[in-house]
């Protein structure tokens, strides 16, 4: 009974736990649901799960069935996130026990009847209880947009290395803050669309939109709230990894305000869409801010990585190959920044390119082909977000030596090699005919399985580690519950007078 | 570096000799592509959320693809009319133009000569000797590809008919039913031409070679692969899967042609009756083709090819 009680407080109130179920659900979801679309179809993967779990999938609904499966996936993204974000900021206890429970009930329950209602027969009942999963966490979101703000003497920095106002607010927790409010509204460009269901609006995916040159206001919404939710999912775990490198100095200081106006002004552009043809234009330039942001933190990040394997070797006078090496040294710290930059060639660049040559290439192709570009170029940025989120989480599962290198290294060779095949397959376009094209598509297409496939392998092994681990009475899980939280640098250092003020009723 | 770019060049050129092309074999269907299907005026229900919409007029439709056979001929008989000219080893022929509204992102397509068919590309199932059009061997029957849509619509007002309207073309695919495929609601891999169905075409003719026959899946058994009978309620074969279709309607404000029902590339998603895939009227592809439609009362023959097995 003890066990039951310990594992219930590890899966439900530890982060740890938190996270690992989050992770657990989402990479059941995508080895289950993953093998309905692509070459599972033609190796009649599909029909074989389809009878097996009884799974009713119309041909009609298939639209809806997609975005059914979008959120749930997204949903549970954005609780681990909200995870990481209430162990990593200061709060009160109760504050983030009521926003850890709050969303933890919301993806579950969304995740359960979302998929159900998506894929095992239309029950209105699952319906309903997939918009309360979604509105559970939304209030968690409240929540947590309340518990983020900053302008309270209790957060005010003591340490200055740490950005800051003038009056000493700590300029990273507003990050969040911003982060979190933008994603609020932004949830809302949603939801008030689909209030609209079967009332005015019809189920449509946004890549089958993309030269209609008339959409409705709510299209416009929900393609806008699309694109800012998965940007602020990016910006989210921008500046999670930027306090797991306890980001701070010269670099920190220019990074916040920059990535709060960036933040500001990309939302600000998503949502103005619905009224206006300039929304990309304010796109644009939010995007700028918010990729500076992220570059000086891997800058920053880089040469902490560098300092301190030097300083643990230490070499005194290092010359450029003995940084260079330490630079990757640990896989799993070097990787989510390395993922950052990657990202420019394979997200940022092609979007970038297509923006500029819409007319005279992109818009000349058939709709399909700048479809699989489109939908390549935002699949690529998740799984990217993914691989960051993964490596973060085998650094809190406090995994060390070659086991840790070979995780690391082989999530980013094998995403890499798979988001590079997904690019080229995308833009083959470019540089082999029509007639010509079959190598690189059988190749793309293999690179693509290899890549993502190894990724695949690689997490069932983790999670099958931990699952064995869960019967072990002295396993890692049972020192993840006596330590809950992550052994991470919170956001900047609280005065000693906030300190004292709160110390009461507040774990910092 | 020098060895490494050698490689490469050779690995590339394997890799493509291996996909090379076998030699095609003709394979006769027994469905005859200059029969039209009398489509009866009335309502049927249009797009993904089945909006009920009214077409008032009684038209036909080819009940195939126009094949390589067909084309070759009308390309003959227009080259001796002077209706299209080859130059820069392309055809073309003249486009009066569609109306500018100068809307953002609209392309401006003013009056004058366009592409029809790039003679040289591979794709192409048409030879061009001694001054003539004619269809390489085996490909007689299989649809016309690689025609833009300018080449497509030169066709058929050549022999006075139309490309259907995208309304127009899903009442033939549709008829009267809610469906998602002409024949229903599933679609099996020897039902259509997609790229799930590994058809007999596939195993005997290599990855680049995908078209079949127009009206290939007729339910008949070809040297023991059995096919279903994959035809709408109007009775017209190929209306999922096979190769994309030229619509005939101007999109104002984008100019965008839109195509219709899948190809052999397709995933069995968009072979349904409404999802569009769209290009420029200039574009062409080995996966793309055309049918026509005309008013019931046109008795103009249209080109014969009761020769064609020979």
């Amino acid at each position: 009974m003890k066990k039951i009680k310990d594992l219930f407080h590890f899966f439900f109130q530890s982060t740890k736990g938190l996270i690992l179920l989050g992770i657990t659900s989402i990479s059941v979801i995508t080895a289950v649901w993953g093998m309905l679309s692509g070459p599972m179809v033609e190796w009649g993967v599909r029909d074989f799960v389809v009878n097996l779990l009884g799974m009713d999938l119309e041909s009609v609904e298939r639209s809806g069935r997609i975005i059914m499966l979008y959120h749930v996936i997204a949903m549970i993204v954005v609780s681990i996130e909200v995870y990481m974000i209430t162990s990593i900021v200061p709060m009160r206890r109760h504050q983030r026990a009521n926003i850890n429970n709050t969303i933890t009930v919301g993806w579950i329950t969304t995740t359960i009847f979302g998929l159900a209602f998506g894929y095992f027969g239309h029950n209105y009942f699952y319906h309903g209880l997939f918009l309360v999963g979604q509105s559970l966490i939304f209030f968690a979101g409240i929540l947590l947009t309340a518990a983020l703000y900053p302008w309270r003497k209790h957060f005010l920095v003591e340490n200055k290395e740490y950005a800051h106002t003038k009056n000493g607010y700590d300029l990273e927790r507003m990050a969040f803050f911003v982060m979190a409010l933008s994603m609020l509204i932004s949830a809302g460009f949603g939801a008030v669309t689909g209030s609209f269901w079967s009332n005015g609006h019809e189920t449509f995916l946004a890549e089958d939109l993309i030269r209609n040159p008339d959409k409705t206001a709510l299209q416009k919404a929900v393609i806008g709230h699309l694109h800012i939710m998965l940007t602020l999912v990016a910006v989210a775990i921008t500046l999670i990894v930027g306090r797991w490198m306890d980001f701070k100095g010269k670099l920190h200081k220019v990074a916040m305000p920059t990535m709060m106006f960036g933040t500001l002004v990309i939302s600000g552009g998503v949502w103005s869409v619905v009224w206006t043809h300039m929304a990309h234009t304010f796109i644009y330039v939010g995007s700028v801010f918010v990729m500076f942001a992220a570059l000086l933190l891997v800058i920053y990040s880089w040469g902490k990585l560098i300092k301190d394997r030097i300083a643990e070797q230490g070499i005194e006078n290092p010359n450029f190959g003995q940084k260079f090496i330490a630079l990757f040294h640990d896989p799993i710290k070097f990787g989510p920044f390395w993922q950052m930059v990657f990202m420019n060639f394979t997200v940022s660049g092609v979007g970038i390119f297509m923006a500029v040559k819409l007319e005279q290439i992109f818009r000349v192709w058939p709709a399909r082909e700048e479809r699989i570009t489109l939908t390549g170029h935002w699949h690529i940025l998740s799984a990217i977000i993914a691989t960051i989120i993964l490596m973060y989480y085998i650094d809190i599962a406090g995994i060390k030596g070659k086991v840790r290198k070979w995780l690391g290294w082989t999530i980013i060779i094998g995403s890499d090699i798979a988001f590079a095949a997904a690019t080229i397959f995308s833009m083959k376009r470019l540089f082999v005919s029509e007639y010509h094209q079959t190598p690189i598509v059988n190749w793309t297409m293999l690179a693509m399985d290899f890549g993502l496939g190894i990724i695949l392998v690689l997490v069932a092994g983790v999670l099958i580690w931990r699952l064995v681990d869960l019967f072990s009475p002295d396993g890692l899980w049972t020192r993840e519950v006596n330590s809950p939280e992550l052994d991470l640098e919170r956001t900047a250092v609280l005065t000693q007078e906030g300190r004292d003020a709160i110390k009461k009723e507040m774990e910092i | 570096m020098k060895t490494l770019k050698v490689v490469l060049f050779l690995s590339l050129v394997l890799a493509i000799s291996l996909h090379a092309e076998k030699p095609m074999q003709y394979v006769e269907t027994g469905v005859d592509p200059n029969t039209w299907a009398l489509v009866p005026a009335g309502e049927f229900y249009f797009g993904q959320h089945q909006h009920v919409k009214n077409i008032d007029y009684d038209y036909e439709i080819m009940i195939t693809d126009v094949t390589n056979f067909q084309y070759a001929l009308y390309l003959n008989e227009a080259l001796e009319k002077g209706t299209v000219y080859i130059e820069r080893d392309t055809v073309w022929g003249h486009h009066p133009g569609d109306p500018f509204d100068a809307y953002l992102h609209e392309w401006e397509i003013p009056a004058g000569d366009y592409p029809h068919i790039p003679i040289l590309n591979p794709g192409l199932r048409l030879e061009f000797k001694a001054g003539e059009f004619s269809p390489k061997s085996g490909y007689e029957n299989h649809p016309m590809v690689e025609v833009s849509w300018f080449g497509a619509k030169a066709y058929a007002d050549f022999y006075g008919y139309r490309l259907p309207t995208e309304m127009e073309w899903e009442k033939a695919a549709r008829g009267a039913s809610t469906n998602d495929y002409p024949w229903g609601n599933t679609v099996q891999r020897n039902q259509a031409n997609f790229i799930s169905s590994h058809n007999l075409f596939e195993k005997m003719f290599s990855d680049v070679v995908k078209t079949t026959p127009v009206g290939f899946f007729n339910g008949k058994s070809y040297d023991g692969y059995q096919t279903i009978e994959g035809i709408t309620p109007y009775g017209l074969y190929d209306m999922a899967g096979n190769v994309y279709q030229w619509t005939g309607d101007d999109h104002p404000r984008v100019h965008y042609r839109y195509m219709r029902g899948g190809s052999y590339q397709s995933y069995e998603y968009s072979l349904r009756v409404w999802p569009r895939n769209s290009a420029g009227p200039e574009y062409t592809s080995m996966s793309l083709g055309f049918r026509c439609a005309r008013a019931p009362e046109t008795t103009e023959p249209a080109p014969t090819n009761s020769d064609i097995s020979k």
